[in-house]
């Protein structure tokens, strides 16, 4: 039962990104193309609106399930493990047209060729984590 | 029904996605989708190889149920919630695709070329998969975070290592669109 939240959450977020077309392929190429407005229109107001609830929380409105603070875990400081890791990113979410949320959702819609690409991105991880300490951050 | 079935704009998208951050956020987790890679690779024993993975993994189930949630939401809104309309691409991005010769834009979510069980007979597009896979893999851990984690949960916290990822992100994908995949297709 604990999990049921979370399963829930996870079904709202996969039916949100299908119906805003944001794991659409082709959405992906048209913002990196600059043709058109919409995935900066949800990127922009899902982060204005992200805005608006963390400074409203921050004021001590609202509290989390625990009745604790709302917490938002903070990022290490650096830059180049930020630039080239977003950078490797960026050209691999342009050309398969998804990121790491979209990858199992578009697996739901049908595009079961999306489980390579998953694998890939284990893979991928995995590489990470074995040059980990040898990579500039 | 029918404001339902077909696509949702930006302006109601944006804060629904916000509002998947928010909940989480409220049963006391954080939204990210790319931790769950790191977390796959420990449970398959990469432990073995690099301290990295060497963590309590099953603190991370929760974030798995939320994969396997999505999962099920993709498959709920395309057999339930969508008309079979397609994406409203700008004409002109049809046409560019077209000449790099991807046939029906916008009529499924991923083009045929690539993602069809016929084009996985081909050599090409089982490699661009594996690379794009890679790269999204790598790429996250190396930056600490993917689209949720970054762009949107970073950025509506102010975090300037956020920041920072997402004009990686760009720079990246700007690239990728601009001149390589010209060069590919």
């Amino acid at each position: 039962m604990k999990f049921l939240k979370f399963l829930l959450v996870g079904i709202f977020f996969g039916i949100v990104l299908v119906k805003s077309e944001a794991v659409s392929w082709y959405r992906i190429y048209e913002m990196f193309r600059f043709q058109s407005f919409h995935m900066y229109g949800i990127i922009g107001t899902a982060i204005a609106s992200g805005i608006l609830f963390l400074q409203i929380s921050k004021k001590g409105y609202i509290k989390n399930i625990k009745s604790a603070n709302i917490f938002v875990p903070k990022k290490e400081n650096g830059l180049i493990r930020y630039i080239i890791g977003g950078i490797i990113f960026g050209l691999g979410w342009a050309l398969i047209g998804a990121c790491p949320g979209p990858m199992y959702i578009l697996l739901g819609t049908g595009t079961y060729s999306m489980i390579i690409v998953i694998l890939a991105a284990i893979l991928g991880t995995f590489i990470y984590g074995i040059l980990k300490n040898k990579l500039p951050h | 029904m029918e404001s339902i079935l077909n696509p949702w704009s930006w302006y109601v998208s944006g804060p629904l996605i916000t509002l998947v951050m928010v909940l989480l956020l409220y049963f006391g987790k954080t939204f990210g989708m790319s931790s769950n890679l790191r977390t796959m690779c420990s449970i398959a024993g990469a432990g073995k190889f690099a301290d990295f993975f060497k963590f309590k993994w099953k603190d991370q189930l929760w974030n798995l149920t939320v994969v396997a949630g999505a999962i099920i939401g993709g498959f709920i809104a395309t057999q339930y919630l969508s008309n079979d309309n397609g994406t409203n691409l700008n004409p002109q991005t049809v046409v560019e695709l077209q000449n790099m010769g991807f046939k029906n834009s916008g009529e499924t979510l991923v083009p045929d070329e690539i993602f069809s069980i016929e084009a996985l007979k081909t050599p090409k597009a089982l490699i661009l998969l594996i690379i794009g896979g890679l790269l999204v893999g790598f790429g996250t851990r190396y930056a600490g975070g993917c689209t949720s984690g970054h762009a949107i949960t970073g950025l509506s916290s102010l975090q300037k290592p956020s920041l920072i990822a997402v004009i990686g992100f760009f720079i990246g994908g700007l690239i990728m669109a601009n001149f390589i995949l010209p060069l590919i297709f």
